[in-house]
């Protein structure tokens, strides 16, 4: 059968080499995970079982369950200030990434210029590209932290682009901004006129400052589209939930590609996430938490072993210096020798290069026995 | 949270981190976290450290009771000499005055039921200040001191994801 162009385009991803020879191996402990390896709180799963024993298996309103929209609109106004109205301007996906592949689907037009801040999560190239999009890679810099500056937009054109993607806290590096940083990010965005679309998913998980939206700056609430889900805070990954919020127009449209690919987002999830929102605090906090010390604990023996990393603040990712030049060399021998599986940082685009993807989403037991594998390979 | 809340937060979930991994887990120094939980020791804030274990999967047998006592106080005996007498018994690992239809529930551990048995009525229901002992033995833990006794849950993720 023929597949078409614009699939063919898309390589595999990077990853997958490395998944087929941990695959055959024994006792790896993976440092590649980008899931929390928390189970979701029992409370969520609770109302999952009960929503099905109620016979709760029918599609639920396309935009998802008015409830929970409504419930997320509270969660988002009390937390990160921001507004949105539950009838217009919310809408319930099959997790974030159902709600990225829509936008791009409802607001890229072919040939549109859609810059990425890189190193990033591994669906905006493949999405923008499906949506016949041109994404443009925009490299953030270790010596900013992977921070995105306006020096960085500059240098890479941006200021001619359609649309902006961002992700902060950011999947790979765990790189946050700050509120001020992502200020000026606003006024570039507002002075050139571009869309943003701002994937927040990690929103809950910051050590020490809090998370800015970037839709709470001046001008910048009507020309971006936030997304946010439960797969992490929540650790409800498998249960796929996120939602998007934009200004109705937006979400209009978005919703129309919804309806017509996606119907509405799995039942079951929904009554999970909204008692997840209802009852759940107490969990997120401990979550977070525990991340917390892992994550001084990872960066703590990377200092001891004199591996250059800098100071993630966000998500569960560290993402150190690579000792070796050869980066996929490197995570490949470490795997193959030392049965410890990190993810090269090139995977997430090139600036990535030179640098590993080191998850903390694992128990402490796991983290300290793939510290001492590491440093023993190291020698 | 201050360092010391956070190693007790951290020694309460696992007595056993080495004085390295509370400091690389807290960015303290271990000098300092050594001296913390030597401070913590000293003040008698730390009583000690113990395994929860799942007797349920020993060889040997072990029975635990929990006993609802009923007493009455006279203006020479108060509370705090029922309990200071109580405590002494080894058998007897946990005591608490509780509010509701008894006074004190305490906790008692044997080798045998014909062990803890005797120790309530000999030792513990004669004391003149308890009018009445409920006794329950307990026939199966599910859940100690925040662990499940269960048998956990393997990590089904895939080695990797994005
Ligand atoms: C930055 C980022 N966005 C989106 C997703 C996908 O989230 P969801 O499970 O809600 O589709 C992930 C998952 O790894 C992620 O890291």
């Amino acid at each position: 059968m023929k597949i078409a162009d614009r699939v063919q385009q898309i390589p595999p991803s990077g990853i997958r080499k490395f998944f087929e020879i941990a695959e055959e191996m024994d006792d790896v402990i993976s440092l590649g995970v980008g899931e929390p390896d928390f189970t979701a709180p029992w409370a969520a799963r609770e109302a999952a079982i009960d929503s099905l024993k109620a016979g709760k298996t029918s599609y639920t309103a396309n935009r998802g369950m008015r409830e929970l929209r409504e419930e997320i609109a509270k969660r988002v106004a009390s937390q990160y200030d921001l507004a949105y109205d539950p009838d217009d301007e919310i809408l319930v996906t099959a997790g974030a990434s159902e709600g990225l592949d829509v936008a791009f689907r409802a607001l890229v037009d072919p040939g549109d210029v859609v810059a990425i801040a890189q190193p990033s999560y591994i669906s905006y190239v493949p999405g923008v590209t499906f949506a016949g999009g041109k994404p443009l890679s925009v490299p953030t810099r270790e010596e900013d932290d992977f921070k995105l500056t306006t020096e960085i937009l500059d240098a890479h054109g941006v200021a001619d682009a359609d649309m902006l993607v961002l992700c902060y806290p950011n999947n790979p590096t765990g790189a946050i901004m700050t509120e001020a940083e992502m200020a000026e990010v606003a006024k570039f965005v507002r002075e050139h006129d571009l869309t943003v679309l701002a994937d927040e998913i990690y929103a809950d998980l910051t050590y020490g400052d809090e998370h800015t939206s970037i839709a709470t700056f001046e001008g910048l609430r009507e020309r971006t589209v936030v997304f946010n889900g439960f797969s992490k805070a929540y650790a409800m990954t498998g249960l796929r939930l996120g939602y998007a919020m934009a200004p109705p127009e937006v979400i209009a449209a978005m919703n129309r590609v919804h309806q017509y690919t996606m119907l509405s987002a799995p039942t079951t999830a929904q009554y999970a996430a909204l008692e997840a929102l209802q009852s759940c605090d107490n969990e997120v906090i401990e979550m977070r938490k525990q991340y917390n010390r892992r994550r001084q604990f990872v960066l703590s023996r990377f200092e001891e072993m004199g591996i250059d990393c800098f100071e993630a603040k966000g998500a569960f990712y560290v993402f150190p210096k690579c000792p070796w030049d050869d980066t996929d060399a490197f995570a490949e021998a470490l795997l193959q020798e030392q049965g410890v599986a990190l993810v090269p940082g090139h995977v997430f685009g090139e600036s990535g290069d030179g640098h590993l993807r080191v998850s903390y989403a694992a128990g402490l037991n796991e983290l300290r026995e793939a510290m001492a594998r590491i440093e023993a390979f190291l020698g | 949270m201050s360092t010391r809340d956070e190693l007790l937060a951290l020694l309460l979930e696992n007595a056993r981190y080495s004085t390295e991994d509370l400091a690389r887990q807290t960015g303290a120094d271990a000098e300092a976290v050594a001296a913390a939980i030597e401070e913590l020791e000293a003040s008698g804030l730390i009583r000690g450290y113990q395994a929860v274990v799942d007797w349920d999967r020993a060889d040997q047998e072990r029975i635990r009771a929990l006993v609802e006592l009923n007493v009455t106080l006279d203006r020479e005996t108060g509370y705090d000499d029922i309990a200071g007498r109580l405590v002494k018994f080894p058998p007897v690992k946990s005591l608490r005055l509780v509010s509701g239809d008894y006074d004190f529930a305490l906790e008692v551990e044997g080798d045998s039921l014909r062990e803890v048995s005797k120790f309530i009525s000999e030792k513990v229901a004669p004391v003149p200040e308890i009018t009445q002992t409920v006794t329950h033995y307990i026939m199966e833990t599910y859940k100690d001191r925040g662990l499940e006794m269960g048998d956990g849950h393997d990590d089904g993720r895939l080695s990797f994801s994005p």
